[in-house]
C-alpha cells in the first residue's frame, strides 16, 4: 500500500510542478515527473512479490510470475513520453531564441 | 475479403507519410500529390465502407490473426463508420487546399508527414477496438499536432504549441492513468471485453474514479470549457488547413469520439456522468459563445465559436435519449464542414491581404467573391439559418432537449445560437461587407486549389441536410447513433463478429 501512496505523492510532484513552476525547462521536468510516476503506477499492478519473468521453455515450470503485458505497454508508453519530452523540449529552445527567457511570465503575445 | 479494409485506413496515411519524408524532400510537387492521393483514397475507402457496413453490420479484423481478446482488434461499428467519413472526407480537401496555401511556408514536405501522420493517429483512434492502442494513436495524432502547431515557428506559434502540449501532455497522463485503473480492474484492454468484465459488477468506486480520469483527460483534448484554456491560442496559431484540420475533426475524433465510445460502451453510462456531460456541455456552448462575441483576430473568434459549438455536441450526446444522440452526431459531422470552411476562408483572407484583424479588412466581397459567398453559407450553416446544414442539427438537438424536459437547456441553446448569428453577422459585416478599404485595392482572389476546397465544402454545407433523408439516414446517421445506443450490447456484437 504505502508503494501505491508514494507513487500518488510522485505525480502530484509533477502536477504541482507544472501547475506553479514559472520556468520552461522546470515545467518540462515536472511532466517527465508525472509520465514515469504514470509507468512506475502500471508497472506496480502487474507487479507480484517474488515474481519471475514468465518465459516459457519445457525443461521448467513458473508458478509465481508477474504479469508481463503492463511492461510491454510502459515501454510504448515511455517511447511516447520520450517523443514528448524531446518536441516540448525542442519548442522550448525555439522560445528561448525568440523570447530570450525561460520565464513564462514573460512570454505573454497571446491573449484573450 | 472486406477485413482487410481495415487496417487500411491507418497503413495508407502512415505509409504516405514515410515515402514523403523519404522522397519528398528531393523531388519539389511529389509530396502534394502523394498526400492529396492517399487522402482521396482515404475518402473513397471510407465512403465506400458505408456500403459495406450496411450489407455486413459490424466488422473485426484481427491484427496479426491472434483472436481478441487476447490480440488486438480494429472494430468497424456505425459510429467508426461515420466518424472515418467525417475525418477522411475533411482530411482530402484540406489537402487539396494545402497544395497552394502552404507555399508560403518553407519545408512543405515535413508539413505533408505530419499532417498525414495527424490523420493516421485519428483514423486509428476512431478504428481501434482496443484501449492501449487507442491511447497509442491518440499520442500520434496530439504530438502530429503540437508539431504543426509550431511550424510557423514564430513567437505566437511557440508560444501555443508549447501552451498545447503542456496541456495536451497532462491530458494524456490522465487517460493512460485511468487505462492503468481500468486494467487493474478487468485485466484485459480489449474494450469489448472490458465492457464484459465491468457489467459484471465489482468495483464501481473505481469505475466512477476512472470516469473523472477519463472526463478530464478526453475533455481536455476536446476543449470543454474547465479545460478549454489551449485552443483559443493553439488553433488560431497553426497555419489554416491545421487550424480546419483542429477545429474540424481533431478536437472530435480525440474527444468526442473517444467520450462517446468509452463511456458508452465500456464503462456504462449512468445519470451521473450524463450530467456531468451535459453540463459541461452547455457551460462550453455559453462560455465559448460570449468569449467569441469579443473577437478581433478572425481566427480567434472562431476558435471560441468552435469552444461553443462543441458544446452542442456534448449537450446532445449527454442527453442519452436516442433523439439527442442523433442531434449531437449529425451535429459533429455539421461542425467539421462548416468549421473547416470557415477556417478555410480566413486562411484565404489571410493569404490575399496577410491579416487576420477583422477592423483591417472591409469591402472583401468584391475582390474575393467565392471566399466571401463560401464564408456567407458557412456563417449561415453555423448560425443556424435555414435550409442550411446547421439549421436542422440545432433543432433537433434543441427538440431533444426539450423531449427530455431539460427547458433551461433548451433556451441557452437557442440563446446562443442567436449570438452566435449576431458574431457571425460581426464577421460577415466587417471582413466581407462594408467599404473596401485604400490598403486593399491591390488583392486577388486566391488561387484555383482553395478554391475548389470552398466550394466542395460549400456544398456539402448546403447538401448535409439530405442526411436526413429516409434511405440516406439509416445507413449513416443512424447507425452510428444506433451504436452509441446499443451501449454494453456493444460487447456481445463484437464477441460475436469475432467467431
Amino acid at each position: 500500500m504505502t508503494v501505491y501512496f508514494l507513487c500518488l505523492v510522485l505525480f502530484c510532484i509533477g502536477l504541482y510542478c507544472i501547475v506553479r513552476k514559472r520556468n520552461l525547462i522546470k515545467i518540462i521536468i515536472g511532466i517527465a515527473i508525472m509520465e514515469y510516476s504514470v509507468n512506475l503506477f502500471f508497472i506496480l499492478i502487474g507487479y507480484k512479490i517474488g515474481g519471475r519473468a514468465p518465459i516459457h521453455s519445457s525443461d521448467q515450470t513458473i508458478l509465481n510470475m508477474v504479469d508481463p503485458l503492463p511492461q510491454a505497454l510502459v515501454l510504448t508508453a515511455i517511447v511516447i513520453g520520450l517523443a514528448v519530452t524531446a518536441l516540448i523540449a525542442a519548442i522550448a529552445i525555439r522560445v528561448y531564441e525568440k523570447y530570450g527567457t525561460f520565464d513564462i511570465t514573460k512570454i505573454r503575445k497571446l491573449k484573450g | 475479403m472486406t477485413r482487410i479494409l481495415l487496417p487500411l485506413f491507418v497503413v495508407i496515411p502512415l505509409g504516405a507519410a514515410f515515402l514523403n519524408s523519404l522522397i519528398g524532400k528531393r523531388i519539389k510537387g511529389f509530396s502534394d500529390v502523394l498526400s492529396a492521393i492517399a487522402t482521396c483514397a482515404l475518402a473513397c475507402i471510407s465512403i465506400y465502407s458505408v456500403f459495406i457496413f450496411k450489407d455486413t453490420g459490424l466488422i473485426v479484423y484481427k491484427v496479426g490473426g491472434w483472436i481478441p481478446p487476447m490480440g488486438i482488434a480494429m472494430v468497424m461499428d456505425g459510429l467508426t463508420v461515420f466518424m472515418l467519413v467525417t475525418v477522411n472526407l475533411v482530411a482530402f480537401l484540406i489537402s487539396i487546399y494545402s497544395i497552394s496555401y502552404m507555399e508560403k511556408y518553407t519545408e512543405k514536405w515535413i508539413f505533408y508527414c505530419l499532417f498525414l501522420l495527424m490523420v493516421a493517429g485519428m483514423n486509428g483512434v476512431i478504428i481501434s477496438g482496443d484501449l492501449f492502442n487507442l491511447y497509442v494513436f491518440l499520442e500520434i495524432a496530439a504530438i502530429a499536432s503540437y508539431a504543426l502547431v509550431a511550424f510557423g515557428t514564430e513567437h505566437e506559434e511557440l508560444e501555443a504549441a508549447f501552451k498545447y502540449a503542456v496541456m495536451g501532455t497532462v491530458a494524456s497522463s490522465f487517460i493512460l492513468l485511468g487505462i492503468a485503473f481500468l486494467y487493474s480492474v478487468t485485466s484485459t484492454l480489449n474494450m469489448a471485453d472490458m465492457s464484459l468484465e465491468i457489467a459484471k459488477g465489482g468495483s464501481p468506486r473505481i469505475i466512477m474514479l476512472v470516469s473523472v480520469f477519463f472526463l478530464m483527460g478526453f475533455g481536455l483534448k476536446s476543449a470543454l470549457v474547465p479545460f478549454h484554456a489551449w485552443l483559443p491560442d493553439a488553433h488560431p496559431s497553426a497555419p489554416a488547413p491545421i487550424s480546419a484540420m483542429l477545429s474540424g475533426v481533431l478536437i472530435k475524433s480525440l474527444g468526442i469520439y473517444a467520450i462517446a465510445r468509452v463511456f458508452f460502451n465500456v464503462l456504462g453510462t449512468s445519470p451521473q456522468v450524463l450530467s456531468a456531460l451535459m453540463i459541461l456541455g452547455v457551460l462550453s456552448l455559453i462560455i465559448g459563445g460570449c468569449l467569441a462575441l469579443g473577437q478581433w483576430d478572425f481566427k480567434r473568434l472562431l476558435a471560441y465559436s468552435s469552444i461553443s459549438q462543441i458544446g452542442y455536441v456534448m449537450l446532445g450526446i449527454g442527453l442519452g435519449t436516442p433523439l439527442g444522440i442523433m442531434g449531437g452526431l449529425f451535429h459533429l459531422f455539421n461542425h467539421s464542414i462548416f468549421k473547416s470552411l470557415l477556417f478555410l476562408n480566413s486562411g484565404a483572407v489571410e493569404y490575399a491581404t496577410g491579416t487576420r484583424d477583422l477592423q483591417k479588412m472591409g469591402g472583401l466581397r468584391e475582390k474575393m467573391p467565392v471566399t466571401s459567398s463560401t464564408s456567407l453559407i458557412g456563417s449561415m450553416s453555423i448560425a443556424g439559418i435555414p435550409p442550411f446544414n446547421g439549421f436542422w442539427s440545432k433543432l433537433i438537438i434543441i427538440a431533444a432537449c426539450v423531449q427530455a424536459h431539460h427547458f433551461a437547456y433548451a433556451v441557452w441553446a437557442v440563446l446562443i445560437s442567436l449570438l452566435t448569428l449576431a458574431y457571425f453577422m460581426k464577421v460577415q459585416r466587417y471582413a466581407f461587407f462594408g467599404e473596401l478599404k485604400e490598403r486593399l485595392s491591390h488583392i486577388k482572389e486566391c488561387p484555383f486549389f482553395m478554391k475548389f476546397s470552398m466550394i466542395s465544402l460549400a456544398v456539402l454545407c448546403l447538401a448535409g441536410g439530405l442526411l436526413l433523408l429516409p434511405g440516406v439516414f439509416d445507413s449513416f446517421l443512424g447507425a452510428a447513433s444506433d451504436a452509441v445506443l446499443a451501449g454494453k450490447d456493444y460487447a456481445n456484437v463484437v464477441f460475436v463478429a469475432i467467431r
